[in-house]
């Protein structure tokens, strides 16, 4: 089984953002890391390989810190890994960037293409599924699980409230990938040495110049302006030391919440 | 002729779901100011019944799209069936709540037009008469107003809650249903879907908690859960996590708040170290008070709390737990 797994940079969980000039995007000097549910689903493909042997390739669009992420797929065990490289990915709507994946892999047929169910800086929960269609592929989003079934597979979708659901589909098949699907792996010493060795192929956006002509001009949709969202709440900051603020908590506890 | 604004309903086992009724309360707010008219369609097979729920709405029009391959939902065929639809009727928006349903199909369908959708949008913005929809980046920390670039159809998915569903209102009369049995040829649909199931029964109800300590990745190692769970014992309370202490297998499954989780709504919600991602918040903005502690004054969780404590948990739950049990002692 040769699979392909999508991985994108985004911006720390704990670092701090700030907007950008122009008041359109975060100001670029973060530290970053990789997509939550990506790193879910490099495991899960590292795992099926491990089963049914195969190859693992993971690709990344986006500027050249995102090699980093690339890197460490490849130290966990990651075959070789594509990287679309330029500053002007990060501005493609997730059509576009869908585009440009798609025609990586009309150039390399896949069994299974992986992607994370949503990115955590955008949010948009669509790339993987765009390119199933792009591509004339069936789907399946959230996954859980995955098993082979005859020459396809039989997936376990994550549905609201606690509910699941099974679901058989003929490959090459793209399947989005939720966080908890398994246990993550650290990289070994000797990946990470190993992974200095393998492949790792760039494109540029020269060379996809066919499918997404207009670049980010071609986006279907603008962010307009971005902002810090304003309170609805009144909140009750509490201040003061630790042993402070915690006489403050039992206070409104007792007296205001009432629950002691 | 005026636009049209169309709302695509979402049905399970026979009945429309509250986030339908949030977008349809959606759609009648925007037509009411663009002068725009609401449509609303259900798929299914045998839904007569609920296109008629929707048709007592102040609705224009109601489409029963029926269809023996559509009694179970897959993207193919619902993905079809719309653009069937669609094409036909030409509505200038498209409106659909995000639920995991519509996730698994708008971006399909959007895309099998050439089109777009604005996904998990928490309202809009009429300016000028140019529409803006507004959507949370960042897991909440921004927001953003987004606008389409491209021809009509434009697709919108509305989050949970962003509308409310009394603001539904009600037809003076019954409007037309148009019943369309959309042509699918053999080999539309690809996958096959099985029954929808509830895993093993949960161990603990938390939606009758009074009080609930919730934990999420701010307590940094399993070990650390030992003192959220000392402060849920000394406030006679009950354990709860956010959804990556779960997939990590510090807490079981049936302990995690949320969309995917349990919905609680206790007297006193205690979060520490929790970000406040929708996804979270979903599960527990009902709670009567909601006490946050966590070290970064911009985390979306102080955005709903009642009381916030900016800091360390490390260092404040250890008194706090001292604080509890005196108090308690001596009353
Ligand atoms: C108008 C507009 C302007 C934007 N401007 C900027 C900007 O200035 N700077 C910026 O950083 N971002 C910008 N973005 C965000 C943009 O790059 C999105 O990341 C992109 O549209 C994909 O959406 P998403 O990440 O929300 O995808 P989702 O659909 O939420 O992502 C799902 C999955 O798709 C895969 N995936 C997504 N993107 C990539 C990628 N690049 N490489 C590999 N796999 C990927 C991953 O597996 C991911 O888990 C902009 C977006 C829009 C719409
Ligand atoms: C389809 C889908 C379904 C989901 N379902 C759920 C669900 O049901 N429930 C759920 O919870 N999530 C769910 N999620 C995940 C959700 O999007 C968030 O990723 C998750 O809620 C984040 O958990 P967190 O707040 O614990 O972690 P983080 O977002 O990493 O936040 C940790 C917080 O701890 C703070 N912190 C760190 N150290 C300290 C310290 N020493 N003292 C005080 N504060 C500290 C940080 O400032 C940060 O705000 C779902 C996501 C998707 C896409």
């Amino acid at each position: 089984m040769k699979i392909l797994v999508c991985m994108k940079q985004v911006p720390q969980k704990d670092a701090p953002l700030k907007l950008n000039a122009g008041g359109t995007w975060i100001r670029e000097d973060v530290s970053y890391e990789v997509n939550e549910p990506d790193a879910y689903a490099l495991e899960e493909a590292l795992r099926q390989k491990e089963k049914n042997g195969g190859e693992v390739i993971v690709i990344t669009a986006g500027p050249g810190r995102a090699q980093q992420v690339l890197r460490e797929a490849l130290a966990k065990g990651a075959d070789r890994a594509i990287h679309l490289e330029d500053d002007a990915f990060v501005g493609f709507d997730a059509l576009n960037m869908a585009r440009a994946l798609a025609a990586v892999i009309k150039a390399e047929p896949f069994d299974l293409i992986f992607t994370g169910l949503q990115s955590d800086d955008y949010g948009y929960a669509q790339t993987g599924v765009i390119l199933a269609e792009l591509l004339g592929i069936p789907h399946a989003t959230i996954v859980m699980q995955i098993e082979s079934s005859g020459d396809g597979i039989r997936v376990k979708r994550e549905l609201e409230a606690g509910y699941f659901q099974f679901v058989e589909m003929p490959l090459p098949a793209v399947l989005t990938i939720q966080s908890g699907i398994n246990k993550l792996r650290y990289a070994t010493l000797l990946g990470i040495k190993q992974a200095k060795n393998k492949p790792l192929r760039k494109i540029t956006l020269a060379e996809l110049q066919s499918a997404v002509p207009a670049g980010a001009a071609g986006n279907l949709q603008k962010i307009e302006r971005l902002y810090v969202p304003q309170k609805t709440k009144n909140t009750e900051f509490i201040q003061g030391t630790p042993a402070e603020a915690a006489r403050t908590i039992v206070e409104k506890l007792r007296n205001e919440v009432r629950v002691i | 002729m005026p636009e049209t604004v169309l709302v695509i309903a979402e049905q399970r086992e026979g009945r429309l779901n509250r986030a339908s009724w949030e977008t349809l309360a959606a759609a009648q707010t925007i037509a009411r100011e663009m002068g725009s008219t609401v449509e609303a369609a259900v798929l299914g097979e045998g839904i007569g019944n609920l296109a008629n729920e929707l048709a007592a709405k102040k609705v224009g029009k109601v489409y029963a799209v029926e269809s023996a391959q559509l009694r179970s939902y897959t993207p193919d065929g619902f993905s079809a069936a719309l653009k069937h639809l669609l094409e036909s009727r030409k509505p200038k928006l498209v409106l659909l709540p995000h639920t995991y349903q519509v996730r698994d199909f708008a971006p399909k369908l959007a895309t099998a037009m050439d089109r777009t959708v604005i996904s998990d949008c928490i309202g809009y913005k009429n300016e000028g008469g140019k529409l803006l929809f507004v959507r949370q980046m960042f897991q909440g920390k921004f927001t953003a107003d987004v606008s389409f670039q491209c021809e009509a159809p434009w697709f919108v998915t509305f989050q949970n809650g962003a509308f409310r569903v009394d603001g539904v209102e009600a037809g003076s009369e019954a409007a037309p249903v148009e019943v369309i049995h959309p042509e699918m040829p053999e080999g539309t649909i690809r996958t096959r879907p099985e029954e929808i199931f509830k895993e093993a029964k949960q161990a603990v109800d938390l939606s009758q908690a009074e009080i609930i300590v919730s934990v999420g990745r701010g307590i940094k190692e399993q070990k650390n859960l030992a003192m959220a769970k000392q402060l849920a014992e000394a406030l006679g309370g009950e354990l709860a996590a956010s959804r990556p202490i779960c997939d990590s297998g510090w807490l079981p499954m049936d302990r995690q708040i949320g969309s995917s989780g349990q919905t609680v709504a206790p007297k006193l919600y205690f979060a520490l170290g929790i970000s406040g991602a929708i996804q979270h918040i979903v599960g527990m903005k009902g709670s009567r008070t909601i006490i946050a502690i966590n070290k970064d004054a911009e985390a979306p969780i102080f955005e709903i709390a009642d009381y916030a404590v900016v800091g360390n948990l490390f260092d404040i739950v250890p008194p706090l737990i001292e604080e509890v049990k005196k108090t308690k002692s001596r009353a």
